[in-house]
């Protein structure tokens, strides 16, 4: 499809995308840019937009954000992989999605935020349309976990009104909408070690350590 | 259906051409707006199958035609070039000169008869298929393919133009016949059309 017709005349071709300034290069690329982030805003005004999206880097890799008009409905790792996680949400949500920096411009900041160590609670409103059930339940909870602390599995389960569903707390922590936000880094195993995280163990790790070291510092 | 924001991705470049070769530069980026808001509001409920570039070509040309007729029916703006920057005289002259010497082009591909401007535009820049063209401008095959010859042939003293000042741009004398697309040959005498590399002569050298 994106073939070029065969019998295009490939030095007019050249002198006609020379005359409209639009040969491929950076030029070209920030105007596109700036289409694109035009072209959000004026859909976002019309609401024909199912799914806004952008990324944020972060000390956990580059982070995908993505609203819908009721709030932020999912947050992912690089290594869920973007595009792929993109395709599921407009699988699930709808097909209108766009790339807008604006439009996720208040989330980003509270990302920043709480990279830099300085928000430990997120003000954002949350569409929670992508867990449902009990993973719902627990993933409501969770924020009653204080920053710079960490609760078991067991301790969500009792809380969560079923003590004998460990492991579906695990599912239910490991695919997590909505991660870092909805802090399923801070439920970890009884003996201590991080477990399963969306983000891998490692980022999960990094998680921790920030707001530990953070809450210590501010406590001593 | 795929997330929208892959075909503003794929398809954008495309879009801003037909939309530059059609239109004056702020025109031409409304009208890409414009078309990317169209297909967005289509999107979900756009057959799988659909040739989605062709689609949207289909699209921004209706778009661009729009603002044409519009502009027809209105006072002609002046004509301002954008700021060449702070690069000093010399080279803001020579900027000047590239813009003339493009404006040149776009104005004698503004100013084909619809089928040749349409054939050109679509088939020669935004690399459709003459049967493409074709579909999405309702005229059969033959008098497209025809079109893109005659209207190459067309802009032949403006493609050629390229050591000249540019301050008086010739428009391109247009070949006996009204237009390309009806039903004479593409054929000229004044024109002879061989496949061959014909036209890499003044291309390459051009530019100071």
């Amino acid at each position: 499809m994106n073939d070029t017709a065969p019998d295009v005349d490939a030095a007019v071709q050249h002198r006609l995308v020379e005359a409209t300034d639009t040969e491929p290069g950076p030029g070209l690329d920030a105007h596109l840019d700036l289409l694109r982030g035009r072209l959000a805003d004026q859909a976002a005004v019309v609401g024909t937009v199912d799914v806004f999206w952008r990324t944020v880097p972060s000390p956990v890799g580059l982070l995908l954000l993505c609203s819908t008009d009721v709030g932020l409905v999912r947050v992912a790792f690089e290594v869920e992989d973007h595009d792929a996680v993109l395709d599921r949400v407009a699988e699930q949500v709808g097909s209108r999605v766009l790339r807008s920096g604006r439009q996720l411009d208040e989330v980003a900041v509270e990302i920043d935020q709480y990279f830099a160590g300085r928000r430990r609670d997120f003000d954002l409103v949350l569409d929670r349309r992508l867990s449902r059930g009990f993973q719902r339940t627990v993933l409501e909870h969770l924020p009653e976990i204080p920053y710079g602390e960490t609760a078991s599995y067991a301790r969500v389960a009792t809380a969560s009104g079923s003590p004998r569903a460990v492991r579906a707390v695990g599912t239910a922590c490991a695919t997590n909408p909505l991660p870092v936000v909805v802090p399923c880094h801070r439920v970890v195993r009884s003996d201590g070690t991080p477990g399963r995280y969306r983000g891998g163990e490692a980022a999960k790790a990094v998680l921790l350590g920030l707001e530990s070291q953070l809450s210590a510092g501010a406590r001593s | 259906m795929p997330p929208f924001d892959r075909v503003v991705e794929l398809h954008g470049t495309t879009v801003l051409r037909v939309c530059r070769a059609l239109l004056e530069p702020t025109d031409a980026d409304d009208a890409w707006s414009e078309t990317f808001l169209a297909a967005l509001v289509a999107w979900p409920d756009l057959p799988s199958d659909v040739n989605v570039e062709a689609w949207l070509v289909t699209v921004a040309r209706r778009k661009a035609l729009d603002v044409i007729r519009a502009r027809g029916r209105r006072p002609q703006p002046v004509e301002h070039l954008p700021e060449p920057g702070a690069d000093g005289e010399s080279s803001s002259a020579a900027f000047d000169e590239v813009l003339a010497r493009d404006d040149a082009l776009l104005r004698a591909v503004r100013s084909l008869p619809e089928g040749q401007r349409d054939a050109v535009v679509l088939h020669h820049l935004a690399g459709l298929s003459h049967l493409e063209v074709a579909e999405l401008t309702g005229r059969s095959h033959a008098a497209c393919r025809r079109s893109a010859a005659d209207g190459v042939a067309a802009l032949r003293n403006v493609l050629g133009e390229r050591d000249e000042k540019g301050s008086t741009p010739t428009l391109p004398t247009r070949p006996t016949g009204p237009t390309g697309s009806t039903g004479s040959t593409a054929i000229r005498p004044e024109a002879p059309r061989p496949e061959a590399p014909r036209r890499t002569r003044p291309r390459e050298g051009a530019r100071p």
